[in-house]
This record gives structure tokens, C-alpha cells and sequence, in this order.
């Protein structure tokens, strides 16, 4: 066997071809990174203590993500509501320079993406990377837009003021695609967040350690803790869990087809739970249709206040 | 005048016994009745499909009733499910070889059609909301029938004007919307229901509640009188059983629901995985605040209007009123003063504030849900006020000493029946207000108004009423949070429950 022939990062290399070299000692050993769980702004294990191994297409070891229980779904529920009345509350303008610096520190870590999307199989990480940095500076700029463009001031038929805002849905549970399993997250993750949610993330299951690496970004990106929580799992073990769960206020299921999709369908249900999920043209993940205010819309809630008018 | 001061019956114990330091002063109106001639009723109706009346295929006919008098109007057909095929097909054909393709322009022109229509024979529709539904003549005639109207209206100018809806987007019809609606406003929720479906390019299938089908299928003959192409709007009627297999037939692309969360769950669950857009606009149980500086004789008003409007069959009704401590004995005596002086009767007599309630089996739920709060400790008080012999009625009622735990202050009862929380805090108002896993609407009634924003901007609602109540207008976006439902009806944001949004495509 030949030890990969992609480009990847010193430790996913060094992992992928650990096995296949001959017992020697090594001069200089990698330092490995442990793939944790994101929730609060810290980096947990699994209450169950589980973990599954993540292998390149070709079946190449490369890590052990944290394999998620419905005990990690509720934790990150719970510690994403509590978040979220505080980031909410902050003013557009930080929220879009928060999300800005997002697109900063990633640029800072770009090559770190582009390694991992292409031992992940990528066809074009560093397209995919760049796509995703630009999505970030995309959205930041709409945080003190999109209520302008969704919002209105109504003409009703008598002496009163009547406008319609939106506002936040609160929590956002959401499954990554595994299609592009940085951009696709970024692309729902980033739409959510704009608006004042919080949200419980799925990270994709066949490529999760390229989402653990951009919850490294948001740490230090200004992003308060909580305000985005990345799970890595069994999307059949914690999709139900996610959709199900009362005080998630919107479950986009971007990344779920089928039986499964299906079956959260009903599962939301149980407490009128919003569902939404990318159309077919927004999930042109590196087209420019794959970005729009009207996906924030589908994570807002509107508002219609009425007031007399009166001397 | 009333030689007497009115009683205010107390039903709950001894201990609960209030009086009232100012009695009320009620004035005798001589009865003034609304004339019914304007209305024709049949003996029997039939389903309106592909823009005639057929009778069913399913060979039956249900009985509907005047709520006021539990006299029989009429025989309304009951759709099976080879009925339903037999709508949604027509209601296919019309999307597919007339309406979707017809430009706005003309559809608009169709829209305004109905909405004249409905002005011209406002009257017999109003007439015959009163009979059917039991609701006062004065709400049916003021209210739901020029709301109605203005509706179609105010959506026909949207039809040909959709490309400047959602800048940078066009929108696409769905196809066929399935839509089953409630029997608390019946002519209104039809046009809400009707009039975006149709200005954004889908064709209808409407089921009517059960209880209350003659104005809508009135409404068939005015989509007769405009010309409206066959199918494009079809009108059946049943119960729960036929709404369920409507709602569930594959050739549906939308479905859109007016009534209770229990039922608007089950579609929810129904239709999981069909890929349907769905939009439910469900129950309600919301607060009316009333701080202290409060215009007080207004914010009164303002309850009775939010709780006793539509003998409170209304899913945003003010059913929890929170008043601010300081205030709370004065406001709930005036409220009391206030329900004494309210007229419980016939729906057509245009003096009456609270006409009939919509069913049996609804006086029964209010019955049994007002038995509960008595059961569980709070204080009722009735309004003296004498109800008919004959039909369905209950007096206003206001319960007070009501906890967050009752059930009268956490399940939508749906009728004239008001519970009395207090709070001391701004903070705890919000926590009383937004504890339920409703969010219709609010209230909030003060003077000041960085406290009116600082509150609206907490409510956890999707209609937030300052200073007044019950308020509707077809410019003005109406729909839930949580678990009152999702999408939202009336203004722009009414048009995306009907349409894709898509690049490209007609304006």
C-alpha cells in the first residue's frame, strides 16, 4: 500500500499511513488532534462516552469522532436556548461583525480546511473552502438588512400604525448535508445565526472533523458560546431526538432524506415545530442561489404590532 | 332603566363572594331585529365542483343548523372520498390548463370580481353568517363580511404585481391548496384562504366547518355570478372525516389549515414526507396586559372586545387577562360593572353583543372547561343577564384568584370566558404572558410607549395589539408562534404561504 497521494493535513496523512508503513521510530511524531463535541463554547466528549472511526473514501482510518448521544442533543438544546435571548439581543450591527470575523479567522486557518476537505474526498476544497469563507462576509452584511427587506409597514384600513418585523425563531436544530460538508453547514449555519437563533448542529456523518475544525474557528471568532453548538454522529440515531425535541423552534433538515426525513416530519409535529430545508436550487452549494434572505426568513418568526394613532 | 341593581352571580364559595361598589346602570333597548327576507336558503345544497353544484357521490346529506334556535336550515351534502377525487381533479385541470398560465392581470380582474360581488350582496351574506354561525348581526355585517371583501380585494391587486413581492425573487404557484377551515368566521376565513391561493396562480379545494357550510357555499354562487373559470375554486362540504382525506389526497400540493392545535397537529403528522407545503393558523391563549397607567376605561373596553368579540369563539382572543396589581381591584370592577350591562341573545337583533354559541358540543366544552375552574378554587362571576330558552348560549363570565396552574388559564376554551391573573413586574407580566405553548397574540395597554415596545418586542406572538384588541385587516400579516401555528396570512408575507419562491420566472 501507498501512503496517500492527496494533499492532507500532517496528521491526517501521518494517520492514513501509520498502518501501511514498516515499524520504525519515528524521528518527529505527530501531535494528533482528539475530535471533540462543541457545545457552550467547549470542547466535550460525548456524556456516553462513544466514538466512531472516520475513514477517507478509500477506507483509510484518518480519525475517532465523537459519536453523539440523544443525552448530547438535549445538552446542546438546553445550553442553545439559554444562549440565545442574549445573542438575540445584541445589536445588528455586532451580529454582522461577529459574523464577519468568522470569515476572518477562517481565512487565517484556510489551508487547515483545504487540507481536511481533501482527505474528506473533496473535489475542490479549496473552492469549497473559499466559498464558505465568502458565505460568512455574505451573510454578516445582511445582519442589518434583512429586516428591512422582510419587515413592512402596513396600510390597514383605520387610524393605526401596523408594522411586521421578524424576529428570531429562537433555536435552530440542524442537519448538515454530507454533499459539502463545510459549505453546506456554513450555508444553513450562517442564515440561522444572523437572525438572533441559536442553533444544535449535525455535523455531517460521512465528513464530521472538517466542522469540529470551524467550531475551532468560531471560538475565537467573537461568536458567543452556545450560540452554535456542532454535534458529530449517527444522523438515524439523533435526527429523531433533534426533531422531536419541544424547545427546538425550527428543525431544517437540509441533510436528511427519506424514511428519516419523513419520519422527523412527524416527530415535529409533536409541538408544531417548523420544518424547512434547502430547495433544489439552494442547494447549489457554490452558487450564489444557495444564498438568500429569504432563507433567514426561514428561520424568523413575524411580527405584526398595532398601535392607534391619536392626539 | 333597570329598577334593580344587577346581581353579579357568584357561583364559587362563600369566601368568593364579590360585590360591587358601583352598580351598573343597563338601558332597555327595544328589540330591533335584522329582516331575514334577504336570504334564500334551500332546502338542500350539493357540492360545488368544476363551477356547478353536483349532488355527492357518496349519496349523503348532514343537517345544518341556527345555533340560536336548534332549528333545522338546511341539507348540506357530505363529500366521500370520491368526491374529493372528483374536486381535486377538477381543481388540477383548471391549474394546469386556465389558471396557472393566465396572466395576473387577468386573474386580478376575476379577484375584484368576487370582491364586488360580495359588496353588492353584503347584506344576505351577513344575514345568513348570523344564522348559521349565531354570531351577532352587527359583528357578521361590520366586520366579516367587509373583511371579506376586502380581501379578494386587496389580493387581486397583488395578482399581477407579484415580482415586486420579494425583491431579487419571483414566485411560483404550488398547484392544487387544500384548504379546511373553522366555523368561527366562516365567509372571512374563506376569502383568507381563497384570495392569496388564487391572486399567486393555484386552484382550491375549500372544506367548510361542519357546522357552519352555507356562506361558503354561498360564496360558490358569487364565484358563479363572476365567471370564475370551472374548478379553479371548489367547495366541499363534511366533517373532520372529509377535511382528513382531503387534506391527505396525493393530488394535493398545499394544504392550509384554520382551526384547533389538536387537529393541526394531526395534518401536520399526516402529511410528513408528502413534501406538501403546509400552513396552520391554530389555537390561542392570549394575554392582555393592563399596566397601571393604562387609560383604564379604555383597556376595559378593550378586554370585553378581546374576550366577549364573536362570544369568544376567536383562537387570538384575550383569554388571560394580567393586570398590574396596583390597579387590578379597579379594573376588575369595572370589568364586572361592564359584563352586566353586555346583551346575550338573538344573533339578528342588532342590540345584541353576544349571539349564540356555535354548537352543543362546544356549549359542552365551555361548559365543562368553566366546571374545571370552579373545581379547581378560582372565582366566577356571571353576568346576571337572562339567556333564551331555546339554542345554545352562555352568559360573559370572568373568573378571578386564577392561577398559571388552572386549566382555565392554559387551555383555549374558546367562548366567553375570561380568567384574571395579576402581576407586579414588567418582567413578571412578560413570564405570565409568554408561559403557554400558544403564541397568537397580546395585548398590551399603557401610556408610555418605550414600555409598549419593550414589551411587544417580548411577546412571544405573532400579533401584538397595543392599546387596542382584536384588530384584522387584510394588509396586515396574521399568524402564531410556537404552537399557534406556523406561515402567516394577509400582507406580502401572506403570498409566500402560496408560492415558491424562485429566480427568474413571471412577474
Amino acid at each position: 500500500m501507498s501512503p496517500a497521494k492527496k494533499t492532507a493535513t500532517k496528521a491526517a496523512t501521518k494517520a492514513a499511513a501509520t498502518r501501511s508503513t514498516k515499524p520504525s521510530a519515528p524521528v518527529d511524531l505527530d501531535v494528533r488532534k482528539t475530535y471533540k463535541l462543541y457545545i457552550g463554547g467547549a470542547f466535550p466528549r460525548s456524556e456516553s462516552g462513544r466514538s466512531y472511526p472516520v475513514v477517507t473514501t478509500d477506507r483509510r482510518f484518518v480519525a475517532n469522532a465523537v459519536l453523539a448521544s440523544r443525552k448530547d442533543v438535549r445538552d446542546a438544546v438546553q445550553t442553545a436556548r439559554n444562549a440565545q435571548g442574549s445573542w438575540a439581543k445584541r445589536s445588528a450591527y455586532n451580529r454582522g461583525q461577529i459574523l464577519y470575523r468568522v470569515a476572518e479567522i477562517m481565512q487565517g486557518r484556510r489551508q487547515q480546511f483545504v487540507d481536511e476537505l481533501s482527505v474528506g474526498g473533496s473535489r475542490d476544497a479549496q473552492g469549497e473552502t473559499d466559498a464558505a469563507i465568502d458565505r460568512w462576509v455574505w451573510y454578516a452584511g445582511w445582519a442589518d438588512k434583512y429586516a428591512q427587506i422582510l419587515g413592512s409597514a402596513n396600510p390597514v384600513d383605520g387610524p393605526y400604525f401596523n408594522f411586521t418585523t421578524p424576529e428570531p425563531a429562537g433555536v435552530v436544530a440542524l442537519v448538515a448535508p454530507n454533499d459539502a460538508p463545510l459549505l453546506a453547514l456554513v450555508s444553513r449555519l450562517a442564515p440561522a445565526i444572523v437572525a438572533g437563533n441559536t442553533t444544535v448542529a449535525l455535523a455531517s456523518e460521512r465528513w464530521p472533523l472538517v466542522s469540529i475544525t470551524l467550531a475551532e474557528a468560531l471560538a475565537t471568532s467573537d461568536v458567543p458560546g452556545g450560540v452554535v453548538n456542532i454535534l458529530t454522529g449517527k444522523a438515524a440515531e439523533l435526527v429523531p431526538w433533534m426533531a422531536g425535541h419541544a424547545d427546538v423552534n425550527v428543525v431544517d433538515l437540509s441533510g436528511v432524506n427519506g424514511e428519516l426525513r419523513a419520519d422527523a416530519e412527524r416527530r415535529a409535529s409533536d409541538a408544531v415545530t417548523r420544518v424547512v430545508a434547502a430547495s433544489a436550487a439552494e442547494r447549489r452549494w457554490f452558487d450564489d442561489r444557495a444564498e438568500s434572505p429569504y432563507i433567514i426568513a426561514g428561520f424568523c418568526e413575524y411580527k405584526t404590532v398595532w398601535h392607534p394613532k391619536g392626539a | 332603566m333597570n329598577e334593580n341593581p344587577p346581581d353579579v352571580a357568584v357561583v364559587a364559595a362563600p369566601s368568593a363572594v364579590k360585590h360591587l361598589d358601583v352598580a351598573p346602570v343597563a338601558l332597555d333597548y327595544v328589540t330591533a331585529l335584522e329582516s331575514t327576507a334577504v336570504v334564500d336558503i334551500a332546502d338542500r345544497y350539493e357540492l360545488f365542483i368544476d363551477g356547478r353544484f353536483v349532488e355527492p357521490r357518496s349519496g349523503k346529506h348532514f343537517a345544518t343548523i341556527n345555533p340560536a334556535t336548534e332549528a333545522k336550515l338546511a341539507m348540506v351534502a357530505e363529500a366521500g372520498d370520491a368526491d374529493i377525487e372528483l374536486a381535486v381533479r377538477a381543481a388540477r385541470r383548471a391549474y394546469d390548463e386556465v389558471w396557472r398560465d393566465m396572466s395576473g392581470k387577468q386573474r386580478a380582474k376575476y379577484l375584484y370580481r368576487i370582491a364586488r360581488v360580495l359588496q353588492e350582496r353584503a347584506r344576505e351574506f351577513a344575514v345568513l353568517e348570523s344564522l348559521n354561525g349565531g354570531k351577532p348581526i352587527k359583528e357578521s355585517r361590520d366586520i366579516d363580511v367587509p373583511l371579506a371583501a376586502a380581501h379578494f380585494f386587496y389580493h387581486a391587486g397583488w395578482a399581477d404585481k407579484l415580482g415586486y413581492a420579494f425583491p431579487g425573487r419571483s414566485l411560483r404557484p404550488l398547484g392544487v391548496a387544500a384548504q379546511v377551515i373553522p366555523w368561527n368566521f366562516p365567509l372571512l376565513m374563506a376569502a383568507w384562504k381563497i384570495a392569496p391561493a388564487l391572486a399567486t396562480g393555484n386552484t382550491v379545494v375549500l372544506k367548510p366547518a361542519e357546522t357552519t357550510p352555507l356562506t361558503a357555499l354561498l360564496l360558490a354562487e358569487v364565484i358563479q355570478q363572476a365567471d370564475l373559470p370551472p374548478g379553479v375554486v371548489n367547495i366541499i362540504t363534511g366533517a373532520g372525516a372529509t377535511g382528513a382525506a382531503l387534506v391527505g389526497h396525493k393530488g394535493v400540493d398545499k394544504v392550509a389549515f384554520t382551526g384547533s392545535t389538536a387537529v393541526g397537529k394531526s395534518i401536520q403528522r399526516a402529511i410528513a414526507g408528502t413534501g406538501k407545503k403546509l400552513t396552520l393558523e391554530l389555537g390561542g391563549k392570549a394575554a392582555n396586559i393592563i399596566f397601571e397607567d393604562a387609560a383604564i376605561d379604555q383597556a376595559v373596553e378593550g378586554i370585553v372586545n378581546g374576550i366577549y368579540f364573536n362570544q369568544g369563539h376567536v383562537c387570538c382572543a384575550g383569554s388571560r387577562l394580567l393586570v398590574h396589581e396596583p390597579v387590578a381591584e379597579l379594573v376588575i370592577d369595572k370589568l364586572l360593572c361592564r359584563i352586566e350591562t353586555l346583551r346575550v341573545g338573538n344573533p339578528l337583533d342588532k342590540n345584541t353583543d353576544i349571539g349564540a354559541i356555535n354548537s352543543r358540543a362546544q356549549l359542552d366544552k365551555i361548559e365543562s372547561l368553566v366546571q374545571s375552574g370552579r373545581d379547581e378554587g378560582a372565582t366566577m362571576y356571571q353576568s346576571s343577564c337572562p339567556l333564551p330558552d331555546r339554542g345554545f348560549f352562555f352568559p360573559p363570565t370572568v373568573f378571578t384568584g386564577v392561577s398559571q396552574s388552572h386549566r382555565i388559564a392554559r387551555e383555549e376554551i374558546f367562548g366567553p370566558v375570561l380568567s384574571v391573573l395579576t402581576f407586579r413586574t414588567a418582567e413578571e407580566a412578560v413570564q405570565k404572558a409568554n408561559n403557554t405553548p400558544y403564541g397568537l397574540s397580546a395585548g398590551i395597554w399603557t401610556e408610555k410607549g418605550s414600555r409598549i415596545l419593550w414589551m411587544a418586542e417580548r411577546m412571544r406572538a405573532g400579533v401584538v395589539w397595543a392599546n387596542t384588541f382584536n384588530r384584522f385587516d387584510p394588509t396586515s400579516p396574521f399568524g402564531g408562534y410556537k404552537e399557534s401555528g406556523f406561515g402567516r396570512e394577509g400582507g406580502r408575507h401572506g403570498l409566500a404561504s402560496y408560492a415558491e419562491l424562485v429566480e427568474g420566472g413571471r412577474r
